[in-house]
């Protein structure tokens, strides 16, 4: 019995301290990580969705308070004057969180873009969400009236081959930014108006 | 324990280098050695879960309960294996990102559990750390060696650390001598095993004392 609660009491020990200490590192080392991702797959993620802008849209990032959640904003100007917004928005795909960038053309009310940041679905399958550009271009020019879904959805994408999962999720995305873009239109245009002066 | 305390550390060069001589940890050895930089980079980060671990297990050799030890040595190594991958996503992000799926699978690496069973677990403190950095820059060394050979046979280069330290690759063979064509095959996956195999028949033509 005594070697019992021993074996119990050693596990739990390790465990708690374990756990207690990458919780710690964590915290610490998130800020460098999201650095890092901004630099290595947001930054040229943003700046090819916004290939025709005639800015630095990373530069010209702002924050924005939704609730108690903090939305990152990337602008593009085409022409000299800002007018595409870059939402940043997430669902969960076939293995886990799918992270998507959204363009929303402000002037035209419609999607300018979409592009997979980072993503934990099946190499080959679910992985051409981001490596093959044609699925994404099919939300180019969506009108923001009406919700993105894939066509067994009633909708007019269509999905990846052995990838609806992972296509519907990337649509469920779309719809998020698009509901997060409506809800808080006013704010956004008013700082899209900060940054053309 | 009569050998000298100095041939624990030794021994992981040579005498009992990983994938050669005990063909132990062979998943990130083929998975991984297709450039030095990798080979080189998965071993720093073995040596450092190595060496943590076996410091770790031998502190606690005599709290730990001999039947849940694999599980107390399994939670030791995943701790220090999940520090070397946060840490290398804040610092290394791009080593991070070929390196893949082979950082988290060190904690089922057999040289890192297999030091902990069968050294630090009946070892003293001080013979576990030269055991682990032994073992390790030997498990280091013999994947920037693998790495070498493939990546200069596979590609015809041989890159040391990219950007921060030389502009691309220190030795290109492909642009200097444009009648070299690099044989891909030792960049596949099968190469990596013939590569094995054939260092491994070159260290057995140099006889061990």
């Amino acid at each position: 019995m005594g070697e019992m609660i021993k074996m119990v009491v050693v596990l739990s020990i390790l465990s708690v301290i374990s756990g207690g200490g990458l919780g710690y590192l964590e915290k610490k080392l998130k800020p460098i990580q999201e650095k890092q991702i901004m630099e290595k797959v947001k930054g040229p993620a943003v700046k090819d969705l916004l290939k025709d802008a005639s800015n630095d849209p990373v530069a010209d990032r702002f924050k924005i308070q939704d609730g108690d959640e903090e939305l990152t904003i990337f602008v593009g100007a085409i022409d000299g004057k800002p007018k595409i917004l870059v939402l940043e928005s997430n669902a969960s795909g076939y293995g886990g969180k799918l992270e998507l960038l959204v363009g929303i053309d402000t002037e035209e009310e419609k999607l300018s873009g979409i592009r997979v940041t980072t993503h934990t679905e099946t190499a080959g399958l679910g992985s051409n969400a981001k490596d093959d550009p044609s699925f994404a271009a099919q939300f180019e020019g969506k009108s923001l009236e009406k919700s993105v879904a894939v066509v067994p959805d009633n909708g007019e994408i269509s999905a990846i081959g052995g990838a609806t999962i992972t296509s519907r999720a990337v649509c469920k995305a779309a719809n998020q930014a698009i509901k997060k873009y409506k809800e808080l239109k006013p704010k956004l245009l008013e700082e899209l108006k900060k940054v053309s002066q | 324990m009569a050998k000298p305390i100095y041939q624990e550390f030794t021994k992981g060069l040579w005498k009992e280098i990983p994938p050669f001589r005990l063909v132990l940890g062979l998943c990130p050895v083929l998975g991984v050695t297709t450039s030095v930089e990798n080979g080189i980079g998965m071993g720093l980060a073995t040596t450092f879960v190595l060496l943590c671990s076996n410091i770790l297990v031998s502190l606690l050799r005599k709290v730990i309960p001999s039947k849940v030890r694999i599980a107390c040595f399994i939670i030791i190594i995943a701790t220090f294996v999940i520090v070397v991958e946060q840490v290398m996503k804040a610092f290394v992000y791009d080593l991070y990102n070929t390196l893949g799926v082979f950082i988290p699978l060190i904690v089922v690496n057999c040289v890192v559990l297999g030091r902990a069973e069968a050294f630090a677990s009946k070892n003293g403190i001080f013979r576990s750390i030269l055991d682990g950095l032994g073992i390790g820059i030997g498990f280091t060394l013999s994947l920037g060696a693998l790495g070498l050979v493939r990546e200069f046979l596979g590609k015809g280069t041989i890159t040391v650390w990219g950007e921060p330290f030389f502009e691309g690759p220190i030795v290109n063979l492909v642009e200097s001598m444009p009648s070299f064509v690099p044989f891909e095959f030792m960049v596949q996956a099968p190469g990596a095993f013939v590569a094995l195999g054939l260092m491994l028949a070159v260290m057995n033509l140099i006889p061990s004392k």
